[in-house]
C-alpha cells in the first residue's frame, strides 16, 4: 500500500511539474519560433552548419584528389607542354591557398558571429587602408601571373620559320581526321574544298608542283625532338584539333588556315613506360575486363584490351558524332619515322592508280 | 526629379482594374515582376529537367532509360538517347538557363520589383513599355519551347550556335527549323531585354525620390542600373549576329561561311568567316555573364548587410568595383577565343584585360567577408544563400584565373573544366542570388506572406552540398582532358576511367534537383498560405519596406517618403556611444531624418 502511495505521489508530482511548466510557457509572450524570421536558435544551428560546411568543402577537395588524382593527364609530351604544366602548378598553388583561406574566413565568420539578442554588431563602414591592401595584393599577384603567362604564351605561339619545322596539315571533316605531310620538299601543295573530287578527298590542287609529293595518311606519326608546324583546315564546320598530351589545341575553321607548332619530346613507347600511364592503362583494363564479363554472359563481343596511345580529339561541337572523332598519334624515333613515311604513297601515285 | 514623381501622387488607385489589366496585361511593376519570376521559374524547371536527362546519359551511357522514351519520344527509341538529341538538350539547357532564367528571370524580376520601390517611385518610367517588355519575353519563351516540337528537333549547335554548324541543316538536323525558331526567339528576347533595360536606366536616373542621391542608392539599384547599361551596349550586337546568321541561312549571304564542302557538294559561299561570328557573339556573350552575376551581387550585398546588422563594408568601393567590372566586361570577350585562330597578339591583350577583371572581383569578395566580421548574423534562408553565393563565387572565380590565362587555356579550353568553372561562378552563384532574393523579398511580392524558413534551410543545405558535389569532381574530368559536349566518354577506351566520376556527379545532380522541389512546394504553398509577417520583417532600412503591404498601384498610399541617409545605417551608435541612434532599434530606415544625438557621416 505504501509503495502504491509513493508511486502515486511521484506520478502526481511529475504531472504537477509538467503542468506548471506548461503554465509558464503560456505566460511567456508569443514565441519567436512562430515567425518565419530566424530565431536565436536558428542562428545557432545554422552557424554550426556553416562551420561544418567549410570542412565539407575541404573534405570534398581532399577526397577528389585522393580518389581521382590518377585520372589527370600524365606528364606533358611536348617541350612547351612542360612550361605550361609549370605555369599551371604555380597558378594552382595560388588558387588553393587563396581558396582555402577565403573559404575559411567566410564560413568561420558566419559561425563565430552568428547572431543573438544579446549581441551587437560593429558599425564598421569602411577602412581605406584595408581596402587599399586588398586591392594592391591582387594587383601585384595578378601582375606576376599575367607577365609569366604572357611570356609563356608568346613563346608557344611565335616560332621561327628558320627552325625549319616539319609541316603537317591536319584536315578535319565530319567526323574524322586526315593528316597531310609536305613530302620531300616539306611544302604543302595548294588545296581548296572546291577541288574535292573522287579520291582527292582533301581538295589538293594536283597541278601544283608542291603537291606532287604530299602524302595523305590516316594516322599521325611524328619524329621525336623535331619541331612540327601544324596547318589546320576544316571541310565543313568548325572542329578543334585537341592533343591533350601535348598541351596543344587549335580550332579548324572552314575558309581559313590556322596553325600551331610544338616539339614532341617523348615517344609513344617511352610514354607507355611512365608510371602514371602504366597505372592508368591497368585501371582502364580492369574496368574493361569487368565489362567483358557482362558482355560475354550476354553473348556479345568482348572489348579489346587497351594500350596507351596519344590522341588527337575533336574539341569543338561539330555534329552527331562529335564524341567519336579522333586519330591516333604515334611519336617515334627519327629512323622509325623515316621508314614509316617512305612507305606512304604520294598524292601523285595515289591519283594515278 | 521629385517634382515629376510627385505629379503622380494621386494617380493609380482610382482606376477600376479588371482581371485582364490586373493579372495579364498589367502595367504595375510589382505584377510584372511576379510575371517575370514565375515565367523564369517555369523555364528553369524545364532547363534543369533537361540537364538531368543528359546527366543520366553521361553517367550510364549503356543503360536504356524509359524516362528518355517518355520525354524524348522518337528521339530515344528503346530508351537509347540519340546523339543529336543529346546535343539539343545541352544547347537548349544552356540557352534557357543563361537567357531565360538568369537574365530575364533574375534581372527582370528584381529590377522590376525593387527599382521603383527602393528609389521611391510610383512605378517604372514607362509602365506600358515595361508590359511590352514582359510580353515579348513571354512570346520569346513560347517560341523557344515550340522549337522543341519541330520535326527535325530543336537547335543543337551548342548555346553559342557557332556557324557553319548552326547555319547548315546538312551538318546537323537541329540546324533546320529548330535553329530558325531559336534565332527568332532570341531576336525577340533581345528586343524585350532592350525595352526592359532602357526603362530601368531611365527610371533610376529620373524617378529617384527627394534626397535619394546616387550615393544613397542601395547596392541592388546600382547593380541593376549598371547591368541595364551593359545590356543596352551589348545585346544589340547579338541581334546583329542573329540577323546575319538568318541571312546566311535563308537568303544566301556569306557573312560567316566560306569554302564549305558538305554532303557531297561544294556550297557557293565564299569570303565569310566563322571567327567574325564568334567575335560578335562573345561581344554580347561575355558581358552577358556579368548581366547575370551583377544583379545577384547587388541582391547579396543588400541581404548580407541587412542580416549581418552591419553596413556593407566599403560601399563606395563596391560601387567602384561594379563600374570597373562593367567597363572591363566589354573588353574581355576574346578570352573565349584564344585558340580560334585569332591573332596570338590579341590573345595577349585579352589575357591582360581578363586577369584585370579579377581585381574588382577580389575586392568585392573581401568586402563581403568583412561585412560578416563582427556582425550579429541573422541566419535567415536569404542570408544562407548569400553566404553560399560568396563561397561559390570565390571557388568558381579562382578557376577563372586558369582559363583567363591564354597559355593555360590551350589545354583546358572547351573541356569539362570550363563547364565546371562557369557553372560555379555564374550558374550556381547567380541561382543563389535569385533564391536569396526570393526568400528575402517574397513578403514584398506576395503582400506580406513569408516563405517557410525550415523548408528554406533544407533547400539551402541540399543545394549547397549538391552544387559542390556536382561541380568539384567535374574539374577533374576536365583536367583529364575530356572535351565538353561529348555524348559519351566511353566510346573509345582512353576516358573509361572517368565513368565513375560521372556517376557521382549525376547522383549529386539528381539529389540537388529533388531538393529544388522543396523550394517549389514552399513557393507555391506560401503564395497562398504563407504566414504573414510584419511590414518590415527583416528590420531593413530601405524604402520598399515603408510601402504598403497590400499592393496598390503607386506603392505608397500617402506621399512618397523623402530620403535623409544612406541605406546602411545598421547598428549605428549615437554620439556618446550609449545606445543605438534610435534607442533600442539597431537600424535607421532611409526616410528617418538625422537625429539630434547622431554624428553625420559622409554618405
Amino acid at each position: 500500500m505504501t509503495a502504491y502511495l509513493v508511486i502515486l505521489v511521484i506520478i502526481l508530482f511529475g504531472v504537477a511539474v509538467w503542468q506548471i511548466n506548461k503554465v509558464f510557457k503560456l505566460l511567456q509572450p508569443a514565441q519567436p519560433e512562430d515567425s518565419e524570421v530566424a530565431s536565436d536558435k536558428d542562428n545557432n544551428t545554422q552557424g554550426y552548419m556553416m562551420l561544418g560546411f567549410v570542412f565539407f568543402i575541404y573534405w570534398i577537395l581532399a577526397y577528389c584528389f585522393w580518389k581521382w588524382g590518377n585520372v589527370l593527364l600524365p606528364v606533358a609530351a611536348s617541350e612547351h607542354g612542360l612550361e605550361i604544366d609549370q605555369l599551371m602548378l604555380v597558378t594552382m598553388v595560388l588558387i588553393f591557398v587563396v581558396g582555402i583561406v577565403t573559404q575559411w574566413l567566410l564560413h568561420y565568420f558566419a559561425f563565430v558571429y552568428r547572431g543573438s539578442k544579446d549581441k551587437k554588431a560593429l558599425f564598421y563602414a569602411e577602412n581605406h587602408k584595408l581596402e587599399f591592401i586588398w586591392t594592391i595584393i591582387p594587383v601585384i599577384v595578378l601582375a606576376v601571373l599575367i607577365i609569366y603567362g604572357l611570356f609563356t604564351w608568346t613563346d608557344i605561339m611565335s616560332f621561327d620559320e628558320d627552325d625549319d619545322p616539319m609541316v603537317v596539315e591536319l584536315y578535319a571533316y565530319q567526323f574524322d581526321w586526315r593528316a597531310r605531310y609536305g613530302g620531300l620538299d616539306n611544302t604543302l601543295g595548294e588545296a581548296n574544298v572546291r577541288l574535292i573530287e573522287g579520291i582527292n578527298q582533301l581538295g589538293v590542287d594536283v597541278s601544283d608542283p608542291n603537291a606532287q609529293d604530299d602524302k595523305v595518311v590516316t594516322e599521325l606519326h611524328l619524329p621525336i625532338g623535331k619541331k612540327v608546324l601544324f596547318k589546320m583546315r576544316a571541310q565543313d564546320v568548325l572542329h578543334s584539333a585537341y592533343m591533350p598530351h601535348f598541351r596543344a589545341q587549335m580550332n579548324c575553321v572552314p575558309g581559313m588556315i590556322t596553325q600551331f607548332a610544338y616539339t614532341p619530346n617523348i615517344t609513344t613507347k617511352d610514354m607507355r613506360l611512365e608510371e602514371d600511364v602504366i597505372a592508368k592503362v591497368k585501371y582502364i583494363n580492369e574496368i574493361r575486363t569487368a565489362k567483358n564479363i557482362d558482355l560475354i554472359a550476354k553473348g556479345e563481343e568482348a572489348l579489346e584490351m587497351y594500350d596507351f596511345d596519344f590522341l588527337l580529339l575533336c574539341n569543338k561541337i561539330c555534329g552527331s558524332n562529335h564524341f567519336n572523332m579522333q586519330m591516333n598519334i604515334i611519336v617515334e624515333t627519327e629512323e622509325e619515322f623515316n621508314i614509316w613515311i617512305s612507305e606512304q604513297g604520294t598524292i601523285a601515285e595515289t591519283l594515278k592508280k | 526629379m521629385s517634382e515629376h514623381a510627385n505629379d503622380h501622387d494621386d494617380h493609380g488607385h482610382h482606376h477600376k482594374e479588371t482581371f485582364v489589366t490586373k493579372y495579364i496585361f498589367s502595367q504595375d511593376h510589382k505584377m510584372i515582376s511576379k510575371q517575370y519570376l514565375i515565367t523564369g521559374l517555369f523555364m528553369g524547371i524545364i532547363g534543369i529537367a533537361m540537364s538531368l536527362l543528359f546527366r543520366l546519359q553521361l553517367a550510364w551511357p549503356d543503360h536504356q532509360f524509359t524516362v528518355y522514351e517518355i520525354f524524348l519520344g522518337k528521339w530515344a527509341e528503346d530508351g537509347v538517347m540519340d546523339p543529336n538529341v543529346y546535343l539539343s538538350l545541352v544547347t537548349i539547357h544552356g540557352t534557357i538557363m543563361v537567357f531565360f532564367v538568369l537574365t530575364a528571370g533574375l534581372s527582370g524580376t528584381f529590377s522590376n520589383l525593387l527599382i521603383p520601390l527602393q528609389i521611391g517611385a510610383r512605378d517604372m518610367a514607362s509602365g506600358f513599355l515595361n508590359m511590352v517588355s514582359y510580353w515579348l519575353f513571354f512570346l520569346s519563351s513560347v517560341i523557344m519551347l515550340l522549337s522543341l516540337f519541330v520535326e527535325a528537333g530543336p537547335a543543337s549547335a551548342g548555346w553559342t550556335i557557332y556557324p557553319p554548324l548552326s547555319a547548315l541543316p546538312q551538318a546537323i538536323p537541329g540546324s533546320g527549323m529548330g535553329m530558325t525558331l531559336w534565332l527568332v526567339a532570341m531576336g525577340i528576347f533581345v528586343a524585350s531585354s532592350l525595352l526592359g533595360s532602357l526603362n530601368y536606366i531611365v527610371t533610376v536616373i529620373n524617378l529617384r525620390t527627394k534626397g535619394m542621391s546616387m550615393t544613397r542608392l542601395p547596392l541592388t539599384i546600382w547593380a541593376f542600373f549598371v547591368t541595364a547599361i551593359i545590356g543596352v551596349v551589348s545585346f544589340p550586337v547579338l541581334l546583329s549576329a542573329v540577323l546575319m546568321l538568318i541571312m546566311d541561312r535563308s537568303f544566301g549571304t556569306s557573312f560567316f561561311l566560306s569554302d564549305i564542302y558538305i554532303a557531297g557538294e561544294v556550297l557557293h559561299n565564299q569570303g565569310g568567316s566563322p571567327v567574325l561570328f564568334e567575335h560578335l557573339f562573345w561581344f554580347l556573350g561575355h558581358p552577358e555573364v556579368y548581366i547575370v552575376i551583377l544583379p545577384a551581387m547587388g541582391l547579396v550585398s543588400e541581404i548580407m548587410a541587412t542580416n549581418a546588422r552591419k553596413p556593407i563594408f566599403g560601399y563606395r568601393a563596391m560601387i567602384a568595383s561594379i563600374l570597373a567590372i562593367a567597363f572591363l566586361s566589354t573588353i574581355v570577350w576574346g578570352h573565349h577565343m584564344f585558340i580560334t585562330g585569332m591573332n596570338p597578339f590579341l590573345g595577349s591583350v585579352f589575357t591582360f584585360t581578363t586577369l584585370l577583371i579579377a581585381i574588382p572581383s577580389a575586392v568585392k569578395a573581401f568586402n563581403w567577408i568583412t561585412t560578416l566580421w563582427k556582425g550579429n548574423l541573422k541566419m535567415n534562408p536569404a542570408m544562407l544563400f548569400s553566404i553560399g553565393f560568396v563561397s561559390t563565387f570565390i571557388s568558381g572565380g579562382l578557376t577563372g584565373i586558369v582559363l583567363g590565362d591564354s597559355a593555360l587555356d590551350i589545354n583546358v579550353h572547351d573541356t569539362m573544366f570550363v563547364v565546371a568553372h562557369f557553372h560555379l561562378v555564374m550558374g550556381i552563384s547567380a541561382l543563389y542570388g535569385l533564391f536569396a532574393g526570393v526568400y528575402h523579398w517574397f513578403p514584398k511580392m506576395f503582400e506580406g506572406k513569408m516563405l517557410n524558413k525550415k523548408l528554406g534551410y533544407i533547400h539551402f543545405w541540399i543545394t549547397a552540398i549538391g552544387a559542390y558535389g556536382v561541380f568539384f569532381p567535374m574539374h577533374f574530368i576536365g583536367m583529364a582532358g575530356l572535351p565538353r559536349r561529348y555524348y559519351t566518354n566511353s566510346n573509345f577506351p582512353y576516358f573509361d576511367d572517368l565513368l565513375d566520376i560521372n556517376v557521382v556527379i549525376t547522383v549529386f545532380a539528381l539529389i540537388t534537383a529533388v531538393g529544388q522541389l522543396v523550394f517549389l512546394y514552399n513557393f507555391i504553398h506560401s503564395m497562398f498560405f504563407g504566414k504573414v509577417g510584419s511590414q518590415n520583417p527583416w528590420n531593413s532600412t530601405t524604402l520598399e519596406w515603408t510601402a504598403e503591404v497590400k499592393h496598390i498601384h503607386g506603392n505608397w498610399d500617402g506621399p512618397i517618403p523623402e530620403v535623409h541617409r544612406w541605406p546602411y545605417d545598421y547598428s549605428k551608435m549615437n554620439k556618446d556611444n550609449s545606445n543605438y541612434v534610435i534607442a533600442g532599434q539597431d537600424f535607421v530606415p532611409q526616410h528617418i531624418p538625422l537625429q539630434d544625438n547622431e554624428e553625420e557621416l559622409s554618405h
